[in-house]
């Protein structure tokens, strides 16, 4: 077991390494001057010369690089460019936010797509299972902004029962901070539902077909509680699996979520300091958003040895 | 037994991890501490107003960011200038109550208010002027600093009077004395420009929440006279739609600049909803690269010129609002004359020139920045010019990162289209041969000079003769000045309709 945690700590670090050099260099080949574009149209030649010395854009682009890694692994996340104050304050609190909007949507999915997912594997064959299925599959089709856009017209504009768009702090005032959460978190969590709902209802139906189930049905469970006791446990490991890689999906579909609902985020964070080109401000963000992904998958490696035993001792 | 312990560790990492994110997304804090605040949704209370804006500032210290959000919040709000501009285009008294010129138009003395004091307590003294001034000079380093670098010597006469002499004359000085970097600020350098602003304004900065809002509270003691709104929360969408939005669900209370003027039509006939139109000093040019060919020949120019018909742009890309001018001089300038009858439409001798100078040829490459007008416009502009006989190529280029370094820098482009939205830009656009127009006309920079260090009258009559000698020569084209557009919930009064200034003025604003 001790041996399958390092190898998998080797993996993650490797992926680190390589995620962090692909960031670099296609920060590094972007067009576009971030010194320039710091001091605006107006400014002279010698200024923005004055700043890229500044910051250490003449330098060659290793050293660049190792002075960027040397200080994220210090945890000095550096200064912007544009702004001239500290990264890492301003990562931290648009995660929180990020974060907030992501866990709450992959919370809805998951209390949607589990009992429907179930129901559509139960009543495969009959019209309700039918019925599901197609809603689902319309689900899928749908991406996360438009869901936004649509309700926001519905809910929002029609209707008033909801704000358009907008962030208050959960500690300022937590009413206004849940009804603004409420129309964000059904555009991503809905379409999340829909992919998720299909991947529950393919890992129950693999399950009801193993030979312990049809066991525990002779002698005498019914359906739901044969698949309580001994199909859930088992299935849950390609939804676990699932769930893991849509993280990824989430949080870009968080970037333009945030965008429509005008939510302060780390998506919108991202987009504004692409534009900038406030290149240690972007390679601090994606390698920060690749550590959480990465870190999240060796977690789920992990809680699989705890899900299944049998894997404690598979590979030997 | 396991999974108990699994799960109580795993529910009290998620509650600490709650309890943690309790203050997610308040941003930085302002100095004068963000208690109760009176409905973050903003449009709560009578004295509460919410104004919805689209460009957030990067940095709250104007002294070294460049860009137009930083005034627009702070200028004239939390920072006060010795003169202002008024809604005609005319200097005002503010912080220097009267002032007199020299005979020579060397020295100026100013009278400065004796009641005027900062956020921090100290008072405004004409010490601080004289510190505000320097510093501009020695401190800050955006490139509009160009603008003090004629004044040779300020000195405080007494706590009121003020005395600056100018190495030459300067009628722009003045003028500039209104804009940013004119912004008085404490010689006891009690703030922290970048996230802590301290001026003599009505009101006092109190919050930033980054890619949110920024608020500002009331001045309790300003000077002059009171604001209506106790706070004021400057919100900011990227999305035109969001900020739409806002208003119609009421989180805001005043679109303070109307990114779709297409939109304006939900808004129209609707008796909850007021349009304000007005000017700018926005001229949405379209360049021609004089350096080179074809553009370094005036009939190749003179064939844009008539090849565009402004009535039809301005009506197809931007729902026919804004002001058409024949020169770069929006019409709030002193010297503004329409000037469009110099090159009115006429395809048939834009036909004929392009014939003459074989302007057909070689594929002209107009490369516009990805904003809402540039891209609305170019298909307009490409069009009308192939009528004519132009081959155009149009590339879309990224704002800001690659049209700044393609265009702007490099001047690796013949045809481009921007809006210049800095007032009295002309000198700066067009009397520069390094500047990416190309521009080198001896004549006309002769002019430019002499109109700045004449008299007053005389810079009207000479900044005239340039204007008309800029539009004779085509060295570009402005296809329309951008309209100022405001929405707002009714009731709300004392809007900035000509938006001439670089800030968003919101002492004036009152509800009915």
């Amino acid at each position: 077991m001790l041996l399958q945690i390092l190898r998998r700590t080797a993996t993650l670090v490797v992926s680190l390494v390589v995620s962090s050099v692909l960031v670099f260099v296609f920060m590094a080949l972007l067009p576009g001057d971030p010194a320039r574009v710091a001091l605006g149209v107006n400014a002279s030649e010698a200024s923005v010369a004055q700043l890229r010395e500044q910051f250490g854009l003449d330098r060659p682009l290793v050293a660049q690089y190792l002075s960027w890694v040397g200080g994220f692994l210090h945890f000095d996340l550096g200064t912007s460019y544009v702004s001239r104050v500290a990264i890492a304050p301003q990562i931290v609190d648009r995660l929180q936010v990020t974060l907030w909007l992501v866990v709450c949507s992959m919370i809805l999915a998951l209390v949607i797509a589990v009992p429907f997912g179930t129901l559509m594997a139960l009543r495969q064959r009959r019209p309700s299972g039918f019925v599901l299925s197609a809603l689902s599959q319309a689900g899928v089709a749908v991406p996360a902004f438009l869901a936004g856009i649509l309700l926001v017209t519905v809910f929002a504009v029609k209707l008033q029962w909801l704000p358009a768009n907008g962030w208050t702090p959960p500690n300022e005032d937590p009413v206004q901070f849940l009804r603004q959460l409420v129309l964000p978190v059904l555009s991503l969590g809905l379409v999340q539902a829909a992919v998720l709902t299909r991947y529950v209802r393919s890992a129950i139906l693999d399950v009801q077909r193993e030979d312990y189930i049809r066991t525990a049905r002779a002698k005498g469970l019914g359906p739901m509680q044969a698949l309580r006791r001994h199909g859930f446990r088992n299935a849950a490991i390609p939804v676990v699996t699932v769930l893991a890689l849509q993280l990824a999906t989430l949080l870009i579909g968080a970037v333009v979520v945030e965008r429509v609902f005008v939510i302060p985020g780390l998506g919108s964070l991202l987009l504004d300091q692409v534009a900038n080109r406030d290149l240690i401000f972007v390679q601090d963000i994606v390698m920060l958003l690749v550590l959480a992904v990465l870190l999240v998958n060796f977690v789920v490696d992990l809680l699989y040895l705890v899900i299944d035993p049998r894997l404690k001792v598979a590979t030997r | 037994m396991k999974h108990t312990r699994i799960g109580t560790a795993a529910s009290a990492t998620l509650l600490l991890a709650l309890t943690a994110a309790c203050s997610a997304g308040s941003g930085t804090s302002g100095a004068a501490g963000s208690g109760g605040s009176a409905g973050a949704g903003g449009s709560g209370g009578d004295t509460s107003l919410s104004v919805g804006l689209v460009a957030e500032p990067a940095s709250l210290d104007f002294t070294k960011q460049d860009g137009a959000a930083i005034p627009q919040a702070l200028l004239d709000n939390v920072y006060e200038t010795l003169v202002k501009v008024d809604q005609q285009g005319d200097l005002k008294p503010s912080l220097a109550k009267s002032w007199t010129v020299s005979p020579d138009r060397r020295t100026y003395t100013f009278d400065l208010v004796d009641n005027a004091k900062f956020t921090d307590g100290q008072p405004f003294t004409a010490k601080d002027a004289v510190y505000s001034i320097n510093q501009v000079k020695k401190a800050w380093t955006i490139s509009l600093k160009a603008a003090m670098d004629v004044v040779q010597d300020a000195k405080a006469l007494s706590d009121t009077k003020l005395q600056v002499t100018l190495s030459k004359p300067s009628n722009d000085w003045l003028y500039r004395m209104s804009t940013r970097i004119g912004a008085m600020m404490t010689e006891k350098e009690t703030a922290d420009l970048a996230t802590k602003p301290v001026g003599t304004g009505p009101y006092v900065f109190d919050q930033w929440r980054r890619g949110d809002s920024i608020t500002l509270k009331a001045n309790p003691s300003y000077w002059g006279k009171k604001p209506y709104f106790q706070q004021v929360t400057l919100k900011y969408f990227k999305d035109p739609t969001a900020l739409n939005n806002a208003l119609l669900t009421k989180t805001i209370n005043v679109i303070g600049t109307v990114q779709a003027p297409e939109s304006l039509a939900q808004f129209q006939g609707n008796d909850a909803y007021e349009i304000v139109e007005g000017t700018t000093n926005g001229e949405v040019l379209l360049s021609m690269n004089n350096g080179k060919a074809p553009f370094n020949n005036l009939k190749v120019r003179q064939a844009v010129r008539y090849a565009i018909d402004h009535k039809a742009l301005l009506d197809t890309c931007w729902a026919g609002h804004g002001t058409l001018v024949g020169s770069f001089v929006p019409p709030t300038d002193p010297w503004y004359e329409d000037l469009t009858g110099l090159y009115p439409h006429d395809l048939a001798k834009a036909k004929a020139l392009v014939a003459e100078t074989n302007a057909g040829a070689t594929p002209v490459r107009l490369r516009i920045p990805s904003l809402p007008y540039a891209v609305s416009c170019g298909q307009v502009v490409k069009s009308q010019l192939e009528q004519a006989g132009f081959k155009v190529q149009l590339d879309q280029l990224e704002f800001p990162a690659v049209w700044l370094q393609t265009v702007f820098t490099n001047a690796d482009y013949d045809m481009s289209i921007i809006a210049h939205v800095e007032p009295r830009d002309l000198p700066a656009v067009f009397g520069n041969p390094k500047y990416y127009t190309r521009y080198d006309n001896k004549q006309f920079q002769g002019d430019l000079a002499a109109a700045d260090s004449g008299t007053p009258e005389q810079q009207v009559t000479l900044m005239k003769k340039a204007a008309r000698e800029l539009s004779q020569d085509a060295a570009g084209d402005v296809l329309f000045v951008l309209p100022n557009l405001m929405v707002a919930q009714k009731g709300i009064t004392g809007l900035p309709k000509n938006a001439i200034t670089e800030s968003f003025e919101l002492a004036d604003l009152a509800r009915s």
